[in-house]
Parts: structure tokens; sequence; C-alpha cells
């Protein structure tokens, strides 16, 4: 049996690396959060690895400078606007 | 199935180029990052840009940045990648080779969001370097030097900031004060939390600088201010002496200077007047010009505009930013300005640059806008407009060939070659080309000139030992020689004293200057001062074979006899040094050159018709003593000895080989002992049908073999590697080193009657391209680009040009595509296609037949088929005839991200007059998604409409809907069809297996993938085996297990039972994962072909940033196990340059398996001796015997 200790120190492990490594996730993660750090990976690796984004640069027909330009601006908000406080607990309760 | 994976022609496009002297003082040098390779350019006296040396890394490199510590002449490199290490470089002039200096881990590897090496910003004064990653993460690396002058480096000094989003990084010039380093970031954490999307909206960009203060050690935010919202990149203004310092801010359609307690100074970017409202001008890359008195910018915009930015400042304050248009260019990745007044302009797509700046941009005609006379309005900032025009301050010196982006390629035989051919599409837009590609080194026709018979041979001779350049041409004939001398113009002469009656045999120029002919009959031998000795055959016997270096000649008689003779340095003359009667007939001889600082060569190579060569002695007093013989399976027809030259060219260093041509087209190579002439270690490759005859030449400034059989070689030292190229060029009777001041290192040739002059262009390259092409059709769309008949401007242009010349074509003049080719194709609207069919002959690569394709449409997908005529046309219905026809997919309004479209369409194209026209049969709208992959099928057509397979028949007025199958995943991209078996592979979900039932008309699919794969080529292996690459640059070989094969062709209902009943919503059976590797660049296409006469099939593939590769299947387990192993070694005694683990690069999305890289094996020819040695030993080998098996397996290849 771990001790009220432990749990604490297991918590408080746990929010270390969430800090630390950004888009780890956690038991209440919403899909919403989920799909924020997949879609904000996404564009990063894109913008790292060069034959992405000039392939996405091909098929635009844009410069590939504009592509990543882009690609980061797309960082703010990458799934459009968070769902409301109220939908999510009803979510939940749903659940 | 076990692959060998190895390009065969490198990545040819360019990720970021850097400035700096990084072999010498003063060199003037540019560092490209081709994705994973890197690469040291140079400029050579004729301002072409040549590599230096070119470096695979096996990782991903993000960015490069030269640093130069204080008081030093010469640059470092610092290299951001994917290994989650910083890299500091350091170019090793000797040995040609980049020496990792540093390499500080501070994280994970990958190109993740947190993971540094995105951006790599440097102090100018080199005491300090920043490396940062797209969000959060920032580390600050001190670098000092030690007191023997090396570079040292401190721990890291964490600089983060979460949910910060970083969009430019750059060191700022702040003379000897705390370096100070400055980031465009964006915070989203509050946009996150806020559903009403006011924070979104309100997320404003920060310009913050960070402070590194050398005497705390520490790195603090020193200062923060809101800057544009567009902003997207920084350049640091020359400060401390030279400037005011601070930061230049490119933004959308502003540049912005700023600095800390500095009111901003803003500009706007002069636009394109035919730029439509919407779009802005984003400056995509630049170059800092910086000289004492007088600094300038030039930036580039996204269209490829180049601006010249000046600042007027006094003291620490910026009065004035002037921003004037300067030229056009096509956009780069990066530009770099040379110190000797060029600029390298590394293209984002198609061929790199490099220019001469022939004007300051200070012309008044010119557009400018500046600061001050910045108009601000209700709508904001009043823009300033200006036309491109040709270029005026730049001249194009030299070009640099890429094949950036291939976005499709097929491997075919069209030209009834002895290899196929591959034929690339390349580049976008106006500078888009299909390029023939022939594994071969280019060859130049430099001059052909017709001679009066048939001539068996040629020389070259110079005047003068020392001279650079031929002055003689010798050709002999059956019976006559002449003699040609090489001027201005190449014209036949006497005085050379050449004897024009006999055939030559032999020519050399001596080392005291006189010259010698060789003829049947005797030497005649020509002292400088022309005065002439002859020496007569004794005997009616006649010279057979001759050979000679500059101070030894050898002579063969018929029957046997060798004669050697040396020149005597004291009278001049040649004096018969030595004789031997060998018994048997002799056919050739070779002396190799007398080495540096000895008087003489010590061997005598002889090739003779019993089927041997033997190497004698040519010591004084060891009367011509056999020293080791080989015994051939062929008569020898040619001999030659050559010292493998080391790095840089020059120098005997190296062993010494002989290569022997052989009667039956064989070449074999064997390295002579330089003590004892013992020969050893042989290999031998088949050159082609006729027997090699051998050459000596120049090639790189090094010796090199020129092989004369079907097909003519070059045999060069590469990095440390003897390489074995074809020529692409007809077959040559006789050829001969020819130097001249047009030609520097060429060849002078005989074939039948002509006598030509070549010359071999880019040696090192595997292929050659010529940008001139049965028939090629080709569709090309382009997205946000407006389609030519709506082309307002263009049909006015074209307009006054038919008056002129009479009707135009739908294609422009050349004038109007060399300036499109400048100044790239006016902007369309997103979701505004313009697209064509073209057809293209192969032969003269010249169109046949163009249409351009109307109603906004865009060509998604394209096959050619036979279709089943349908009743009521001849020979259609019941009578089962079929046409073969092209078939075409559109899609309207096409616009992707996500991927929609208002209509898509199949058209039908009947191929009429051979092929050489297309007209349209019919065109069917189609729903459900864009028609992604059509192909034929049993008379029918497949067509792949958005996750949804069907089954058309020809109709008279459209195609008939037949069946259909919409449970796939997302898009289907590719179908293939074997027999009853379908394969057809998604976008995003690899490839399914699926069969059709023709009684129940229904698909079904039987066998589909474990993993997901965004695929982007397929290419079907045999019947149970598909190979397939995705987007991300995994190579895969996926096959149906036998039992699961076995089963769904025995079962009676195909499977189909089995299909109900699958597995968690997927198939009964899944593929396998025969072969997984991770090739590093996006795959663009698939192919099988043999790459030689005769040779083992094995699969090509193309690439995004311009290269192309094999996949050679293995044909024997010995041959896996010794591959296996170097691989093995090399990852240990070999790490990758930039600091990647090679077994996790390969393994970056899938681990590696059954697939062996075949170019870190090829780095063992240019590691360091003593570590080949090792390796060798742990291998049981020889070094030679490890590096003979390199050779062959790239034998086998090309």
């Amino acid at each position: 049996m771990a001790t009220l200790s432990d749990r604490l120190n297991i918590n408080s492990q746990i929010e270390h690396l969430q800090a630390k490594h950004v888009g780890t996730g956690h038991a209440d993660l919403t899909k919403f959060e989920w799909a924020l750090n997949i879609h904000r990976d996404s564009y990063a690796s894109y913008v790292g690895h060069h034959n992405m984004v000039s392939y996405f640069g091909v098929v635009e027909n844009e410069s590939i400078g504009r592509v990543k330009y882009e690609f980061l601006q797309r960082m703010l908000l990458p799934c459009g606007l968070p769902p409301k406080a109220q939908d999510q607990s009803e979510d939940e309760e749903e659940k | 199935m076990f692959l060998y994976s190895l390009t065969l022609s490198r990545a040819s496009g360019i990720q970021s180029a850097v400035y700096g002297n990084f072999s010498a003082p003063k060199a003037q040098e540019v560092v490209v990052s081709r994705g994973k390779i890197l690469e040291l350019l140079r400029p050579n006296e004729n301002g072409k840009m040549q590599t230096v040396v070119a470096t695979e890394v096996f990782g991903c490199i993000r960015s490069v940045a030269a640093v130069r510590l204080t008081g030093s002449n010469l640059d470092h490199l610092v290299l951001g990648s994917d290994s989650g290490r910083i890299i500091l470089l350091k170019f090793n002039k000797d040995k040609n080779v980049w020496v990792k200096v540093h390499q500080e881990t501070f994280g994970r590897s990958g190109c993740r969001r947190i993971v540094p090496g995105q951006y790599v910003a440097v102090d100018p004064k080199g005491r300090a370097c920043m490396i940062g990653a797209v969000e959060k993460q920032k580390f600050v690396y001190v670098l000092n030097r030690d007191a023997a002058a090396n570079l040292t480096i401190s721990s890291p000094l964490e600089a983060h900031k979460s949910h910060h989003i970083t969009f430019s990084v750059c060191g700022m010039d702040c003379g000897f004060d705390n370096p100070i380093f400055a980031a465009i970031e964006l915070d989203y954490s509050e946009a996150d939390q806020d559903p009403t999307g006011e924070a979104a909206s309100m997320a404003q960009k920060h310009l913050t600088f960070y402070e590194m203060d050398l005497g705390l050690n520490n790195v603090v935010r020193k200062w923060t201010e809101p800057v544009d919202n567009g902003a997207n990149l920084l350049v640091a203004v020359p400060g401390g002496a030279d400037g005011p310092g601070g930061v230049l801010v490119c933004a959308e359609n502003f540049i912005i200077y700023k600095n800390q307690d500095h009111e901003e100074v803003r500009a706007v970017i002069p636009r394109r007047s035919d730029l439509p409202g919407d779009r802005g001008v984003l400056i995509i890359s630049y170059a800092t010009h910086k000289k004492k008195a007088y600094s300038f910018f030039l930036v580039q915009s996204e269209y490829g505009d180049i601006y010249k930015v000046t600042l007027a400042y006094e003291g620490e304050t910026v009065k004035e930013l002037k921003i004037k248009y300067f030229d056009t260019i096509p956009p780069t990745a990066s530009i770099a300005v040379l110190k000797t007044g060029f600029l390298f302009a590394a293209s984002e797509y198609g061929n790199h640059a490099l220019y001469q700046f022939v004007g300051t941009g200070e012309d008044d005609d010119d557009v400018e806008s500046s600061s001050a006379a910045l108009v601000q309005t209700e709508e904001g900032f009043q823009p300033v407009f200006f036309e491109p025009r040709p270029l005026k301050n730049l001249l194009l010196i030299d070009e640099m060939a890429s094949l950036m982006p291939i976005t499709d390629m097929k491997v075919a035989n069209l030209l009834n070659e002895e290899i196929p051919q591959i034929y690339a599409l390349s580049g976008r837009g106006p500078r888009a080309s299909l390029s023939v590609l022939r594994p071969g080194l280019a060859v130049t026709e430099l001059a052909v000139s017709p001679l009066p018979g048939a001539p068996t041979a040629v020389w070259t001779v110079r005047r003068n030992a020392t001279d650079e350049f031929d002055a003689f041409i010798i050709v002999s004939f059956a019976n006559a020689t002449l003699v040609f001398s090489i001027g201005e113009e190449v014209k036949e002469t006497n005085e050379s004293g050449f004897l024009g009656t006999v055939p030559t045999l032999h020519t050399q120029l001596l080392a005291d200057n006189s010259m010698l002919q060789v003829y049947p009959g005797g030497l005649r031998h020509i002292r400088p001062d022309r005065r002439i000795n002859e020496w007569k055959v004794p005997g009616r016997r006649n010279i057979k074979a001759a050979a000679s270096n500059e101070k030894q000649v050898a002579i063969a008689l018929q029957g046997g006899e060798v004669t050697v003779f040396e020149l005597d340095p004291g009278s001049g003359l040649l004096v018969e040094a030595e004789k031997r009667e060998l018994g048997e007939d002799v056919a050739c001889l070779e002396i190799p050159p007398v080495p540096e600082g000895l008087v003489r060569s010590s061997f005598l190579a002889v090739g003779s018709y019993d089927q041997t060569v033997r190497v004698l002695s040519l010591d004084p007093g060891a009367g011509l003593k056999n020293l080791s013989m080989q015994a051939l399976n062929s008569v020898p027809e040619s001999l030659l000895m050559l010292y493998n030259s080391s790095e840089g060219g020059a120098g005997n260093s190296g062993g010494l080989f002989l290569h022997v041509g052989l009667q039956n087209g064989i070449l074999i190579r064997s390295e002579v002992d330089r003590l004892s002439g013992q020969l050893s270690d042989s290999r031998s490759r088949f050159l082609g049908t006729r027997a090699p005859k051998l050459f000596g030449a120049t090639v790189r400034g090094g010796r090199a073999m020129l092989a004369l059989s079907s097909r003519p070689w070059l045999g060069y030292s590469d990095q440390g590697r003897f390489n074995l190229a074809p020529l692409s060029y007809d077959a040559l009777d006789f050829a001969s080193g020819f130097a001249s001041d047009q030609c520097p290192e060429g060849f002078v040739a005989v074939v039948k009657n002509t006598l030509r002059i070549l010359a071999v262009e880019n040696v090192g390259d595997a292929f050659n391209t010529q940008p001139e092409s049965k028939l090629l059709i080709i569709a090309e769309a382009d997205h946000a680009a407006v389609p030519l008949a709506e082309r307002e401007d263009l049909q006015a242009r074209l307009a006054a040009i038919a008056e002129e010349e009479g009707a135009p074509g739908v294609e422009f003049n050349d004038e109007l595509a060399a300036l499109e080719e400048q100044f790239g194709a006016p902007k369309g609207q997103p979701g505004q296609w313009a697209g064509c069919l073209r057809v293209v002959d192969p032969a003269t690569l010249s169109t046949v037949f163009v249409t351009e394709v109307d109603n906004n449409e865009a060509i998604t997908s394209m096959a050619i088929a036979d279709l089943l005529l349908p009743s009521g046309v001849p020979g259609g219905g019941a009578a089962g005839g079929s046409e073969r026809v092209l078939v075409v997919g559109t899609a309207k309004a096409l616009r992707y991200m996500p991927t929609d479209c208002e209509a898509s369409y199949i058209r039908l194209y009947r191929l009429s007059d051979g092929g050489k026209r297309l007209d349209l049969l019919h065109k069917t709208a189609v729903d459900g998604g864009v028609p992604g992959a059509l192909c034929g099928f049993k008379g029918r057509l497949l067509a792949g409409v958005g996750p949804t397979l069907r089954l058309y028949d020809m109709g008279k007025k459209k195609l008939l809907r037949k069946c259909e199958y919409n449970r796939l995943p997302h898009q289907i991209q590719s179908i293939t069809v074997q027999g009853p078996r379908i394969y057809v592979g998604d976008a995003q979900e690899s490839v399914h297996m699926m069969r059709y039932k023709k009684a129940e008309n229904a698909f079904y699919i039987f066998a589909d993938d474990v993993a997901p794969r965004y695929l982007t080529a397929v290419l079907p292996l045999d019947y149970d085996t598909v190979a397939a690459g995705d987007k991300f640059g995994n190579f895969v070989v996926l096959r149906l297990p036998r039992e699961a094969s076995q089963q769904v062709e025995d079962d009676p209902t195909g499977g189909k039972m089995a299909a109900a009943s699958g597995k968690l919503n997927g198939a009964p059976h899944k593929l396998e994962e025969v072969v997984k590797f991770h090739v590093g660049d996006t795959i663009t296409s698939l192919q099988r072909a043999e790459m030689q006469a005769g040779g083992q099939e094995v699969i090509v593939y193309s690439t995004v940033m311009g290269g192309v590769g094999v996949l050679y299947p293995f044909t024997n387990r010995e041959d896996i196990d010794f591959f296996s192993h170097l691989e093995m070694h090399l990852r240990q005694e070999n790490p990758p340059l930039c600091g990647r683990d090679h077994l996790s690069f390969r393994s970056a999305y899938f681990p590696v398996r059954n697939c062996v890289d075949g170019d870190l094996c090829s780095q063992y020819a240019s590691i360091p001796a003593k570590k080949q040695q090792m390796i060798a030993e742990a291998m049981d080998r020889t070094t030679g015997e490890m590096l003979k098996k390199l050779e062959d397996i790239r034998n086998k290849i090309l």
C-alpha cells in the first residue's frame, strides 16, 4: 500500500514531468486538449522537416517561407476555439 | 527479402545556406544543408560553384550558422539538427573532412516541438550561441578559447518560456557588451483557455531580448515589447562601432527597426501592382552586407523580389529606414553575399544560381519606400507599388542544377538505349521541367571535325614538359601520320618533326622536352632543337607494342623481344638499357610514370598472347627479371598503370594499380606492390562487348583512366574511392587526354573518320540531366494560379506577338517564358487552378500536343486504360472491342487543409494520331470527393473517388457506375491491379488488398495493414507483395503471409465470408512488414527497373528534395551478413556528423528491418585508414577485400 506521502510524491513527479515535457497527457485530458497537442506537434514536425514543408509548398503553390510562417501561425489556435466550460462539465456528466 | 539502400543521386535542393571562411582565411565558401547532407561549396576561378565535400549526416539538419571566435580568421559551423545535441564543426583542409569539435547533448532527439535545433543564432563576436526550439526551449552556450586557441563550450544556460512559440531568433550586434539574442515570440496560453476567442484575437507577438550576462553566467529576459503581429523574421543590425545596433523585424508588408529605448521605425515593403489586395508580402530570406562605413541588407520576398534595405542613423538613433526594389530572382531558401562581389542564391525549388553584382541599386528610377514617407490612411498604411523588371543589378554567372522537387518519375526505355532512362518531373510553376536522367557522366562535345581516312589512333603532345596545355595532336592512319598544331584553331602542321609517311604506334614527350615517335620500323627521337635521332629495328622485324614515360621507353618486337631505352640526362640520347627475349608475342606494354623523386620507374607490365600479364623489373642490372605474373582468361588488349591519387588529387602517395583490358570485354584491376612488384587484390568488371582500350587522362587535377569498350568509361578517384562510371556518349575508337585553354581537362578521340574533342562535366555526379523526350503524357496543375486563357496581361501580349509573328499557340514564346521564370506566375485566389495536359516526344523533348483544362479544374489523377466499347459503337457491345483511352480525374476548385472541392469529374480522352493528339470523348461528374486514383480493370475503369472505390463502364455519353465500395478510410491515393487482386493505397491508412466478386457485383477487402501510413507511392512487387513510400520518408515492403494468400485463393467464396467477420472492423488478414527503412526524405514515386544491361532489377525511388536512390535486393546470405556487419561496425566507429544515432535515424518512424544502409557502408572508403584496418580485422578480411566488396555491389546496381 502506498502511503499518502508516496502518492503526493508521485503526483508531484507527474506534475513535474508534465511541466517539463509539453504535451504529456493526464487522466482528465479533454479531447480538445489532446487534439491541440497533436496538431501543434504535427505543425512543429512539418516545420522541422524541410522535405515536408517543401511538399506542402509544392501542393499549395506557395513559397516555403510562407508555408513555414503559416504553420507557425496556426499553432496559436490549431483546432479552432476551445469548447465552452459548461459543455465540458455536461460531457463529463454524460460519461 | 533483404535490401541494400543506396543513394544514386543525392538530393539537390537546399534547406539553408551560410557563407563563411571554413577551409582557409579569405576562402569564399558557402556551406549548404540539403536536408540530410552537409555540403561545402566554393566558386572556382571561372565562377562555377563546385562541391568541395558532401557529407551524409544521417539526421535532419534544421539550421546552420557560422561562428567566428574573436581574433580568429576561420569560421566554425554550428549545426542545429534532430539529434538533441548542439554540434560545432571545423573543416579540416588537409583531410578534406568536417571534424566534430563539440557535441553537447541537451535533450531528446527528433524534430519535436520543444526540442531545440530549429533555430541557431550566434553572437557576431563569437562569444555565445543560442539554439532554440519552435516552442518553449532555448539554450545559450558560451563559446570561448583555451590556451591552445581551441574552441571550448560551456554547459547550457536555459532561457525557456512555456507556451511561447518562437518565429525567429537572431544574435544582436552590440559590440563587446554582453551578448544579446532577440526572438519573436507568441504566447498561446490564454487562447487555449478562452472559448470566446477574444484572447486568441488579442494574442500579441512580442520581441524579446535575452541577455547573456558573461560576468554572472546567466541569461535574463532583458526586455520585451509588443511587435507587429505579422512578424516572422529578425535581422541583426550592425552595432558597436559599426552602426546603431538593434534589429530589423520583417513582418507581413512591413520592415520595422526596433531597439531597446528606441522608437520603432517602420516602412512598407513595396508590392507588385498585380498582387491581389488580400495577399501580404512576406520576407523569406536575407543577407547582410557589412562594411565599416556602409552596410546594407538584401531581403527577398516570397515572390522573389529582392529589396535593398538601408538605415540612415546618427549615433545610435535611426532616422530613416529605406526599402528599395533591387532585382527579382526566383524565391530562395537562403541568399549569401560573398565578399568578392557575388551573390549565391539557394533556390527553394529549381536550380540554384550564382550572381555577380553589377550595380549597387542606387538608381533613382527604382521604386523606394521610406519610413519618412509613410502615410497612414483609414484603411491602414498606404502601399507602394512597383513592376518587376529584368535583372539590372545582378548578372547570372552560373547555375547549379537542382531537381527539387521531383513530383513524379518514370523509368522506361523509350529511346531503345542500352539501359532505361529516368524521366523525372521536377520544379514548380514556370520553372517546372521534364528531365531525362541517364546513368553516367555527362559529356560535352566541344568540336567534331572530319578526317580524310579512318584513323587508328590519336595522341596529344605538349611542347614543353612544364606547359599547361597541349601543343600537337597526332593522328595515325593505317599508313600515314598527320600532325595538327593547337592554337587559336587546330590546323595541320609539318614543323613538328614527326615522320608523316608511316603509321605511328606511340608518342611521348620526354623529360628534356624532346619528342618521341614510335613507328613499326623504329624510334624517331626529335630533340628540342629539331635534331633527329633515329633508331631502326634490326632485321626485318616490326615493333608490335610500345610504352613509355618521360624517361623510359619500352618496345616489343615481333617474336617477343622486349627492349628498354632510357633517356641519358647527360647526352640527351636514348640509350638501350635492357633487352630480353620473352619467347611469346607481346600484345601490350605499359610503364607507369616515374614516381616523384626517383630517376626511373622500376616496373614494366607486359601482356602476352599466352593470356598472361607479367610485371618485369626495370632496375638496372636486373635484366628485366620477372617479378610477378597473373594468368588471365583472355588475351589482354591494353594495359594501364595508375597511382591511386589520394585526397586533393596530386601526388603519388597512394597505391599503384595495374588495369588490364581483356579481349572479352572485362577490365581487371590489380594492386601492384610498390617494392616487390607483386600483384594482389584483383577485381574484375565487365565493361562492354568490345575489348577495353585504356588511356590515361586528367580529371580534377588527378590521374584518371579512360576505358573504351562498347561504351566509354571513366575511372577516377573520388573521396578516396576508385569510381568507374560510364560516359553518356557514343563508343570511341581511340582517345587521349587533351588540355587547352578552352578545355583544361578534356579528351581528344577518334570515332570512325572523325576527330572529336570532348570534356566531361561534373565528375562525381552519378547522373546527367538533359533538360531538353515513344511519348510521355504529363499532367500539370498549379494551385492559386491564373489560367492562361484568363490572364489579361498575357492575352494582350500574346495578341501583340500574334501581330508580329503570326498565330500564337497556347504556349508563350521564349522571351515571355524567361520573364515568367524570373518573376514567377501571377498569384491567383486560393481554390483557383490552372493546368494542362501535355504530350511530349521523349526523343526531341518537345511538346507534341497541349491542351489547357478549363472550368477551374485541377488534375488529380491520370491513367491509360483499355476500356470495353459500349454497345452501339462499332466494335462495341457484344463484339467485345476495346479502346485504349486516357482517363483523367479532375477536381473543381480544389482546396487543401481540409481537402475539399466543388465538384469532381472523370474525363476520357481518345488518343488519336498515334497518341499525338488527345480528343475529349466525354466528361462524367462524380460525387463523393476528389478522384485520387484511376486504373483499368478487365475492360472497365476503377476509380478512387474520395474514400470510395467505384467500377465504371464506358458509355457513349458518360461513364456508367457499376459497383461501389465506400468504406475505405480517408482518401484513395493509388490503385494497382494484378489479376483479380486490387491493391488500394489510402492517403492515411496504408495499403488494402481487395477483390471484386463478379457474381455478387461487390468489392471486399481481404487484407490490410496494421500501421497507419500516409502513402505517397505504391509499387506492387509480386502477387503478394507491395512496396510503398510515405509522406514522412519511410519505405516499406508489405507482404501477405503465404498461408493467408493460399487461403484467399482456395476459399470458394474468395475470402468473402472471412471478410464479413474481420478483426476489429479491419480485414481478416493482416499484411506483414517485410522491410522497413527510413529514407529521410518524402518519397514521391517508386519504380522497378534494371539500371544496367543484363543487371538485376532494383527498386528506384525519387524524393521531394530531388534525390534518386535505389533499393537492391540481396541475392545471397553471405552478402547480407557482410553488409549488416559492416553497417554495425560503422555505426560504432563512424558515428554520424550531426550527432544523431544512425540506428535511430533509420528507425525514426518504424524500426528499421531487413535493410542495410548502403550510404553508411560507402563511407567506409573515406574513414581514416586505421579505422578501416580495425573494422577489416574484426571482419576477418583485408581493407582491400572490404573495398572490393563495396565496389562490387555498386557495380551490380549501376
